[in-house]
C-alpha cells in the first residue's frame, strides 16, 4: 500500500514527526474511497483511531474550506460508548488537525454539552462530530434531522466490540438504520478488538437485504503484535478455597507494585475495588502513590485519578471495568488481573492497557482468588496462547429499544409504518422482527398495546388518513427526549459523610457534608445504623437513611462488619468453563497447576469421583442433620441460581424437604432434610427427572411470578420502552419511588395479559441476562443421560469451596412468609422471657 | 372471572380476623386489607383508586388499564365473605375527580351490585374530593359511629381527642423488616390502640414505610404496631424491629 494515497499535506506531517502511515491506515482510506464500509479489527496501540479518522481528513481536506453561508451538514460522525472518551479523542485529533492546518471544525456533543452549544449545533453543525448512541437518537427525533444529516459521508464506531453487546448497541444499530435512509451515501467504520465472530459487526456496520441474504462490510485486520507475557501467581501462601479477596496474595502484588513503574490492577466489582485497595494501603509500607477508580466514584475524584494516571504521577491503580476501555493512560508496564478472569477475550482486552505500543510484549499477572479460580486462569491462559476469542455473539435488538426508537421516528417526521419496517429490518440486529411483532410495538408506543382496547382517547401516537403516525401532542416529544437512552441505573443512593451519631448525642442527623459517591440501593437496604462497610477505601458505618442519600461517619475500626463482596458481575464465559471442565477430566494435564491445587483434585479423585467433561456430578452426602446435593454444572452464577430456584421448588414437590441452596460459578448446593443420597439411590426421585429439560416450563413460570430479578428486568424494560417515565420535566423521580409501582403494574400485567409486549421483551432479557436460562437450556440438553450420582459419607474436597460460601452469600429458597413468621415468632419468644 | 372464583373460595369459610381493640371497640383486621367491625356488620376499606390506570393513560404514560378489575374482584370477594350491612369506603376511592365517571360501564355495573341492600358510605379523599357521579352511597367528609372515627386523613396530632378512635386510610402504610440479611417489604395496618390506619387496597397503590416522617406526626416514635398482610394471614410487628426502606 502506498503513502501516496495521501496528499501532500499529510505525508509530510507523518514525516515530520518521523512516522510513516501504518498499512491498516492506507487500507482503511483506500476502502472509504471505493465507497466500502469497513471493520478494524487491531489489538491497543495500532492506531485504531486515527485509522479511523483518517479517510474522513483526507476527504475533508480535499472539499477544503465551507464558504461563509454555504449550508452544510454534519460530514463524519465519530460514535464512541463512552462519553468520556469522545472528549479525550476530541483532544487527539486538536494535535494532527491544527498542525496540518485543516480546514473544518470539530465538535463534541453528549449529555454534558451546554444547551445553547447543542441548539447551535442543531443550525450551524460541525464537520465533524464526536458523540454517543443517546445523542443519535436524540438529533434523529428533531424535524431537523433531515437536513443535518443529508450530506452524511461517514460513521465511526469506535470499541464496536463493547458497544453491540448491549442495548445500548440496539438503539445505535437503529439510528444507523434511520441514518441510512437520510443519507444514502454514508459509510461506517468499525473499529474493533479481536472478536471471535468478525462476520457479525461486518453484517452490523451494513444495510441488510430484505430477501435473506446476509451483506458483509470490508475487513481490514492488525493481526496482534508480540504476544503478551501472561503468567498465574504462584504465591508461597496457601491457596484459599473460596472467597474473592486474594487478601493471601497482598504481599506478592505489592512487590510486583514495587518493581514495576506503572501498574494498573483489575478487578471484577466496585467492593473488590474497595477491598484490595484498602489492603494495599495496609501494607504500603513505601507509600506508593496507588490510587482507586471505579464507577461509584464521584466523577470529580474519577478525573483527578485520571489525570494522576495519564501525568505519571502513580505507581498503580485499583480498577473495575470503568477503566477497561479505550482511553489512554499512558506507560503502563504491568496489568494483574485480581480473581479470575470469566472470559478469555476479556482478559486480552485488559493486558491490551500495558504497554500501549503494539510492538513491545504487554505484561500481565493474574492472580486467582481460590482453587477454582486457578484452574479459570490456567485456561485462560491456554486460550490466550491459542489466541481464542470468546466473545458473545451478535444480540437479537430488544423490544423496548425498538418502542424508544418507534416514538424517536414519529417525533421527527409522521411515520409510515410499511417504509420504516423495511428500514429497521434491514439492520442486522433486528432482521428476525416480524411484521405482527412490529404492530404490536407500534400499538404499544400508540396506548400502550393493551387486548382492552380502553386507551383509544389518550393515545400519544394517532393514525392520520394517510397512514401515517403522528405524535398526539407536542409534549409527547418533550417527554420523549427526557426518557431517550437504555442505560436504566440500579437506584442509586448518594452517600454523604456527617458526624457520628455514635458520640451519644441524640439529636437528628445534622446537616449533610461531603457526598463521597454513590451506592446501589440494595446494598444499603441490608444494613442497619451502626453497621459498618466499606466505601472508597474507608471503613464508614451507616447512620441513616435521608431521602435518597445514605448518611455515613468514618468508623473508629479497621474491620467492616458487611462484607461486601456482591459476586462476579461477568458470568464464567461458556469457553471458559468448558475448558475448566475438560481440565479436571484430564488428570494428565494437572502437571501445569500448582500443587496444592493438584492435591486437592487427587484427593476427590480418591474420595468421589472426578467430574467429567460433558456429563454432571452429582453428590450428596449428610452433614449435621441435613442432607447436601452438590452439582458442578459450570455454568456461572446466574444460570445456577436460577437452577438452584428450580430445583427447590421440584425437590419441595417430590417430597425431599430442601430447605435453601447458594451457588458460586462453577457449583450448586442444595440441602435439606429428606435423606438425598436415599431418595436418588432408591429410585424414588430419578435424577434424569430432576434435571429434566422440563423443568424450564412450569416451575419456572411458577417461580417467575415471584422474582424480584424479573421484576428488576422488568423495570429496565418498562423505562426504556417508554412506558413509565425515567423523569418529569423539572422533576427527576428518584430510583425508589419507580421501582414500587412497576412491580405492583408486573403483578397486574402478568395476571391478566401475559403475552403483552413488554413481558415479552423483559422475558427475551431474563433468558439472556439475570437469569440466564438460554445457558440453562444448553447445559440441560448437554447432560441428557450423562449424570452421575455419588453418595458419599463426608463432604468432597471439590464441595469444600460451594459450602464455605453458605453464611457469605445470600441464601435463597426460603419462602418469603415463612421468613416472616420466624421473625415473627422470635418476637413472641422475646415477649415471653 | 376465574380470578373472582378462585377468590370467592378462598373466602366462603368464615373469615379469620386478627382481632384488636380501638378505642375500646372490638374490630378485625383482615389479610386482604379491610377492617371488619362485628358489632356493626360494618366493612371497612380504604384507598381504593379506581381509574387510576386511565388516570395516568390521560397524561400519556400508559400502565395496565387492568387495576380497576383486579381492585373490584378482590374487593367483590371480601364481601362475598363478610356480607356487610354496611360499607365505608375511606376516602380515594377513585384515583381522581373525573374516576367515576370515567368507570366503564361493566365495572359501574359490577359497582352496582355490590351496593344492593346495602348502605354504602364515601368519603372523600384527597384525590377524590366530591361526591361520585352516578352511583349510589352517602358521600360524607367524615363519619363518627359510635366511638370510632371515620376519616381519610389521620389528624396530625398526638393524642388529640380527634384521634381518639380515628379510623383513617390515606398514608398507604408498609412496613419492612429484615431477617439473614434479606427484606420483606408488606402493605400493613399501623395502630397504637387509639388509631387505626388501613392499607391501601386498590390494585397500583403503593406504599409507604412506616418509619417515613409522615408517621411521626400520628404516633409517638416507636409507639405503635404493624400488622403486615401475608397470604391467608396477618403477620404482627413492634415497631422497634421494624426498618426503614
Amino acid at each position: 500500500m502506498d503513502a501516496a494515497l495521501l496528499p501532500n499535506r499529510f505525508q509530510n506531517w507523518f514525516s515530520s514527526r518521523g512516522w510513516s502511515p501504518r498499512t491498516h491506515q492506507l487500507q482503511l482510506v483506500e476502502c472509504l474511497r471505493r465507497g466500502q464500509s469497513t471493520l478494524l479489527i487491531a489489538p491497543t496501540g495500532a492506531g485504531k483511531t486515527l485509522a479511523g479518522f483518517l479517510p474522513s481528513l483526507v476527504e475533508l481536506d480535499d472539499r477544503g474550506k465551507r464558504k461563509p453561508g454555504q449550508a452544510g451538514g454534519i460530514h463524519t460522525l465519530y460514535i464512541s460508548p463512552l462519553k468520556a472518551l469522545a472528549v479525550d479523542i476530541a483532544r487527539n485529533l486538536e494535535a494532527p488537525v491544527t498542525e496540518m492546518g485543516l480546514p473544518f471544525r470539530i465538535e463534541t456533543r453528549t449529555g454534558d454539552t451546554p444547551s445553547h452549544k447543542r441548539q447551535r449545533q442543531k443550525t450551524n453543525p460541525p464537520d465533524i462530530l464526536l458523540t454517543t448512541p443517546e445523542q443519535i437518537a436524540l438529533l434523529l427525533s428533531d424535524p431537523a434531522s433531515e437536513k443535518l444529516f443529508s450530506s452524511l459521508k461517514t460513521v465511526i464506531l469506535d470499541e464496536l466490540h463493547a458497544l453491540v453487546t448491549s442495548k445500548r448497541g440496539d438503539l445505535l444499530a437503529l439510528g444507523l438504520a434511520r441514518l441510512r435512509q437520510l443519507a444514502p451515501e454514508m459509510r461506517t467504520i468499525g473499529l474493533s478488538a479481536t472478536v471471535a465472530e468478525p462476520d457479525d459487526l461486518r453484517a452490523y456496520l451494513v444495510g441488510q437485504p430484505l430477501d435473506g441474504t446476509r451483506a458483509l462490510s470490508s475487513l481490514v485486520e492488525v493481526k496482534g503484535g508480540a504476544e503478551p507475557d501472561i503468567s498465574i501467581l504462584e504465591s508461597e501462601e496457601r491457596l484459599p478455597w473460596s472467597g474473592h479477596s486474594c487478601r493471601y496474595a497482598m504481599g506478592d502484588i505489592y512487590q510486583l507494585i514495587k518493581q514495576h513503574s506503572v501498574s494498573l490492577l483489575f478487578v471484577n466489582t466496585r467492593s473488590q475495588a474497595e477491598a484490595v485497595f484498602q489492603e494495599l494501603w495496609r501494607i504500603n509500607e513505601d507509600t506508593l502513590p496507588i490510587a482507586l477508580h471505579h464507577g461509584s466514584l464521584d466523577v470529580g475524584q474519577r478525573r483527578k485519578v485520571e489525570a494522576a494516571m495519564a501525568s505519571g504521577q502513580l505507581r498503580a491503580v485499583v480498577a473495575t471495568s470503568s477503566l477497561d476501555m479505550g482511553i489512554d493512560w499512558g506507560d503502563i508496564d504491568l496489568v494483574i488481573n485480581i480473581g479470575a478472569p470469566k472470559g478469555a477475550s476479556r482478559l486480552a482486552q485488559r493486558i491490551g492497557r500495558a504497554n500501549h505500543r503494539m510492538d513491545e510484549p504487554s505484561k500481565a499477572v493474574l492472580i486467582p482468588a481460590n482453587r477454582f479460580e486457578v484452574l479459570e486462569c490456567q485456561a485462560a491462559l491456554a486460550a490466550s496462547k491459542k489466541g481464542d476469542q470468546d466473545t458473545p455473539p451478535l444480540r437479537k435488538g430488544a423490544l423496548d429499544v425498538l418502542a424508544q426508537h418507534l416514538l424517536g421516528l414519529a417525533c421527527a417526521d409522521p411515520l409510515a409504518p410499511a417504509q420504516a419496517f423495511d428500514e429497521i429490518r434491514a439492520s442486522e440486529t433486528y432482521r428476525w422482527l416480524e411484521w405482527e411483532t412490529f404492530e404490536k410495538v407500534l400499538d404499544f408506543v400508540a396506548t400502550g398495546g393493551y387486548a382492552l382496547k380502553s386507551y383509544e382517547q389518550y393515545a400519544k401516537l394517532r393514525k392520520g388518513k394517510d397512514g401515517l403516525w403522528r405524535i398526539a401532542h407536542p409534549k409527547i416529544a418533550q417527554q420523549y427526549r427526557l426518557n431517550v437512552g437504555t442505560i436504566v441505573e440500579a437506584p442509586m443512593l448518594k452517600v454523604r459523610l456527617v458526624k457520628s451519631k455514635a458520640a451519644g448525642r441524640r439529636t437528628p442527623i445534622g446537616r449533610g457534608g461531603r457526598v463521597l459517591g454513590e451506592i446501589e440501593e440494595y446494598f444499603i437496604e441490608q444494613l442497619a445504623p451502626g453497621d459498618t462497610f466499606i466505601f472508597g477505601g474507608e471503613v464508614l458505618r451507616f447512620e441513616g437513611l435521608r431521602e435518597n442519600e445514605a448518611y455515613v461517619s468514618r468508623a473508629q475500626t479497621d474491620n467492616p462488619m458487611i462484607p461486601s463482596y456482591m459476586g462476579g458481575k461477568f458470568p464464567l464465559s461458556t469457553y471458559l468453563a468448558e475448558s475448566v471442565r475438560a481440565m479436571l477430566a484430564a488428570p494428565d494435564t494437572w502437571k501445569a497447576l500448582p500443587g496444592q491445587v493438584r492435591d486437592w483434585l487427587e484427593i476427590q479423585q480418591d474420595k468421589s469421583v472426578l467430574p467429567s467433561r460433558d456429563g454432571l456430578l452429582v453428590e450428596t452426602f449428610p452433614r449435621s442433620n441435613k442432607h447436601y446435593l452438590i452439582c458442578y454444572p459450570f455454568e456461572g452464577r446466574l444460570a445456577h441460581q436460577t437452577l438452584g430456584m428450580l430445583l427447590t421448588k421440584r425437590l419441595e414437590r417430590m417430597g425431599a424437604q430442601p430447605m435453601g441452596f447458594v451457588a458460586n460459578d462453577y457449583a450448586l448446593a442444595i440441602w435439606g432434610l429428606g435423606d438425598l443420597s436415599l431418595l436418588f439411590s432408591s429410585g424414588k426421585i430419578p435424577l434424569q427427572e430432576l434435571f429434566d429439560q422440563d423443568i424450564l416450563g412450569d416451575d419456572l413460570d411458577a417461580w417467575l411470578a415471584e422474582s424480584s430479578l424479573m421484576k428488576r428486568t422488568f423495570r429496565n424494560c418498562a423505562v426504556i420502552a417508554g412506558l413509565i417515565e425515567r423523569r418529569h420535566p423539572g422533576q427527576e423521580k428518584s430510583g425508589r419511588q419507580v421501582t414500587v409501582s412497576t412491580d405492583l403494574i408486573y403483578d397486574v400485567l402478568r395476571s391478566h395479559e401475559p403475552d403483552h409486549i413488554l413481558l415479552q421483551a423483559t422475558w427475551n432479557d431474563a433468558a439472556e441476562g439475570l437469569l440466564d436460562i438460554s445457558r440453562l437450556g444448553d447445559l440441560l440438553a448437554r447432560i441428557r443421560g450423562r449424570i452421575t450420582h455419588t453418595a458419599l459419607e463426608h463432604v468432597s474436597p471439590l464441595a469444600v469451596p460451594v459450602l464455605l460460601e453458605i453464611g457469605k452469600e445470600p441464601v435463597y429458597g426460603e419462602a418469603m412468609d415463612s421468613l416472616l413468621e420466624e421473625a415473627a415468632s422470635e418476637l413472641l419468644l422475646e415477649a415471653m422471657e | 372471572m376465574s380470578a373472582l372464583t378462585s377468590h370467592l373460595r378462598k373466602y366462603t369459610a368464615a373469615p379469620v380476623c386478627h382481632d384488636i381493640q380501638i378505642n375500646g371497640q372490638l374490630v378485625g383486621l383482615h389479610d386482604s386489607g379491610v377492617l371488619w367491625w362485628p358489632d356493626e356488620a360494618t366493612l371497612i376499606v380504604a384507598d381504593l383508586h379506581l381509574e387510576k390506570g386511565s388516570s395516568f393513560a390521560r397524561r400519556g404514560i400508559m400502565l395496565p388499564p387492568y387495576d380497576t378489575a383486579t381492585t373490584l374482584e378482590k374487593l367483590a370477594a371480601v364481601m362475598d365473605a363478610f356480607d356487610p350491612a354496611r360499607v365505608i369506603c375511606l376516602g380515594d376511592s377513585f384515583h381522581d375527580a373525573d374516576g367515576s365517571d370515567r368507570l366503564p360501564a361493566p365495572y359501574r355495573a359490577m359497582l352496582t351490585t355490590l351496593q344492593l341492600n346495602r348502605e354504602w358510605i364515601w368519603v372523600t379523599g384527597n384525590h377524590d374530593p366530591v361526591a361520585p357521579v352516578r352511583l349510589c352511597g352517602e358521600t360524607v367528609d367524615e363519619i363518627q359511629i359510635g366511638p370510632l372515627t371515620f376519616r381519610h386523613e389521620p389528624v396530625e396530632q398526638i393524642g388529640a381527642t380527634a384521634a381518639l378512635g380515628e379510623v383513617c386510610g390515606h398514608l398507604h402504610p408498609a412496613a419492612r423488616v429484615r431477617r439473614f440479611g434479606r427484606s420483606i417489604r408488606r402493605a400493613c395496618f399501623v395502630t397504637d390502640g387509639s388509631r387505626l390506619v388501613l392499607p391501601a387496597f386498590g390494585a397500583l397503590t403503593g406504599g409507604l414505610n412506616v418509619t417515613h416522617e409522615a408517621f411521626s406526626m400520628i404516633f409517638k416514635r416507636r409507639k405503635y404496631s404493624v400488622f403486615m398482610l401475608g397470604n391467608d394471614r396477618l403477620f404482627p410487628f413492634t415497631a422497634t424491629r421494624l426498618v426503614g426502606d
